[in-house]
């Protein structure tokens, strides 16, 4: 025993050690190497260079920030072991209803034509709202019905785009205010996305709920033994991811000045392909806010840089699914190369 | 508090159950269990698979919900609705598929849902995490285990180590009562040498055990009574020093004879 008191004062005192070399420093120098990259390849076929001009860096980051809001919410469900389909639909939908109410009364064939407008805040909370219900629905499903996550988000995601298309059946609303349309102009959205990101690297670190999510996604059964309530964090893990796509759907309507069903398509895969390339782990458990943050940067650079050198859309989306198949491949040879004795 | 006394001991009863019984719709997994545990005593629950144990040990630290019967901890009848009740009684638990988050720390593991915090924001709560791995160093300090970086992930740590860990959560916290559900069956030797000196560093400290296990050799070393079941009821108890393993074996058998020298249970 006193040998091994000893051992507990040694093991004390070599406590400040180095962890190993974490995912976002990893993150970080696949950015800096595919950017250069780019940089390189830019200047042997546009003879231009791919990083220093502004331009083409701020309509990157307004894109990066616009799915990137979504993607924050996203790396939460997946910290938790779960999934979310059905932001980009969410997207859509908010898009449509909280436009609807932020018109001008100018336009003649505003959707409500009494109810144009509107002080800013009605359409925001209106859109902020649509996003809560939409991702508690998803929460309890999952929390309540044991559904699996993929089918409670998938049946989401189909019936919030049906909302989107069938809200006005199919016609784009158009003209919101002034105050709106602020949401969106220059270069808010980044604003907007680094305060979200802000606020969510410090709740998953270093408060409670933070721990709770990388408890839950980590071992569940673990979570529910240690008196965590489970069902009540998924719950609202989901309805933050919600909450997120609807200021997303709110962001890109006001950006464009038009709110249209189809928006938003395919965002959520672009949500999960960010987080994944930052090193959030599909399995659940592992991940970081920052990662994300590196993650939609990596996104970013790689579609505008294929844009850059005048790729074909068409090729541009088989890419993108390359790319988002080759971080789960990467994630699972990660999990493979640790010890895990469960 | 009536504090009730056996014949020959002057010590308080913990923890009584009175006629303890768990259905599984038509599976009968617990019959009629009366058990009793005295303070800073520590038994062992033996028997063949399906006897019970593990029904039993789900009842007594609220993870399941006992179809009739009593549990009386501390002098005062319980009723647990989950783990935590059992845990805000004094009754903590090691379970034999370790309830550890692989991806987080030793700190978070040990302080999972009663997290210290700076000031109260429900779920947004600041960890106060100085607090958790000071407190987590005591712990493992006290339970004589040596873990050279507190910060990895658990993951990343050999079985005994997560053990470990696992045991100086209960103990840390565990004022009146641990419950060990298998905690060495999946250790190595060595690993198993060491999770048996946590368990008399507990008897030292006068902690209370109910130490389930299959390895009547550990039994033998550790404990002071020996409860054995059988198909969902208590077959017996026996005092560990006036009993033999022949004994324990033709009790969790239920075969008196026939039992050969060198059976495999020893």
């Amino acid at each position: 025993m006193a040998n091994q008191a000893q051992a507990v004062s040694d093991s004390a005192a070599e406590m400040p050690q180095k962890r190993p070399r974490s995912h976002e420093l990893n993150a970080l120098l696949g950015l800096v190497g595919i950017a250069l990259i780019f940089e390189i390849l830019g200047w042997i076929f546009q003879g231009q260079s791919f990083l220093f001009n502004t331009q083409r860096l701020s309509i990157m980051i307004l894109q990066v920030s616009v799915v990137g809001i979504i993607a924050i919410g996203v790396t939460q469900v997946i910290i938790t072991g779960g999934i979310d389909l059905s932001s980009g639909s969410v997207v859509g939908a908010t898009a449509m209803i909280a436009m609807s109410f932020a018109q001008v009364s100018t336009y003649p064939r505003a959707v409500y034509p009494e109810l144009t407008d509107l002080p800013v805040i009605i359409p925001i909370l209106i859109g902020l709202a649509c996003g809560i219900v939409a991702g508690m629905i998803n929460g309890l499903l999952i929390a309540f019905t044991k559904i699996p996550p993929f089918i409670a988000t998938l049946g989401m995601m189909v019936t919030a785009r049906g909302i989107a298309k069938w809200y006005t059946k199919g016609q784009p609303v158009s003209f919101p205010t002034d105050s709106f349309a602020a949401l969106g102009q220059g270069m808010t959205p980044v604003f907007i996305f680094l305060a979200i990101v802000a606020l969510f690297h410090v709740a998953l670190k270093y408060t409670v709920y933070g721990k709770h999510t990388y408890a839950i996604g980590s071992n569940e059964q673990a979570a529910r033994m240690s008196g965590i309530n489970v069902e009540r964090h998924l719950v609202l893990v989901y309805t933050i991811a919600g909450l997120l796509a609807g200021l997303a759907g709110m962001v890109i309507a006001a950006r464009g000045l038009t709110a249209q069903a189809g928006m938003g398509i395919m965002y959520e895969l672009d949500a999960i392909a960010m987080a994944v390339i930052g090193g959030v782990s599909l399995s659940g458990g592992r991940g970081s806010i920052i990662g994300t943050l590196i993650g939609a940067v990596i996104f970013g650079v790689i579609i505008s840089g294929f844009t850059f050198l005048r790729l074909d859309a068409y090729y541009q989306e088989m890419i993108k699914g390359v790319i988002i198949v080759a971080a789960v491949v990467a994630d699972v040879y990660r999990q493979r190369m640790r010890p895990r004795s469960r | 508090m009536t504090g009730e006394k056996r014949a020959g001991a002057e010590r308080k009863v913990i923890l009584r159950t009175e006629g303890l019984t768990k259905h599984y719709g038509g599976v009968r997994a617990l019959e009629d269990a009366n058990f009793e545990l005295l303070d800073g005593e520590h038994v062992a629950i033996v028997g063949d698979n399906g006897a019970g144990k593990s029904t039993f040990v789900r009842q007594i630290t609220g993870v399941e919900r006992p179809t009739s019967g009593k549990i009386l901890f501390d002098g005062q009848e319980m009723d647990f609705q989950s783990p935590v009740d059992a845990r805000e009684a004094g009754i903590e638990a090691v379970f034999q598929n370790l309830a550890l988050a692989d991806d987080l720390d030793v700190p978070s593991n040990i302080f999972l849902g009663r997290e210290e915090t700076y000031f109260n924001l429900g779920p947004f709560s600041f960890l106060n995490e100085k607090k958790m791995l000071q407190r987590s160093q005591e712990a493992l300090e006290k339970t004589g285990v040596k873990i050279p970086n507190l910060h990895n992930a658990i993951a990343n740590m050999s079985g005994g180590q997560r053990q470990c860990v696992a045991i100086s959560r209960a103990a840390s916290f565990a004022s009146k009562l641990i419950l060990m559900d298998e905690p060495t069956a999946a250790l190595g030797v060595q690993e198993t040498t060491q999770v048996e000196n946590i368990i008399r560093g507990l008897k030292k400290r006068g902690i209370p055990l109910i130490l389930v296990s299959h390895n009547l050799r550990q039994v033998f070393n550790l404990v002071d009574k020996i409860w054995v079941f059988r198909r969902g009821r208590i077959a017996g108890m026996l005092e560990a020093d006036k009993t033999d393993g022949n004994e324990v074996v033709s009790l969790i058998t239920g075969v008196q004879s026939g039992v050969h020298e060198n059976a495999s249970y020893i």
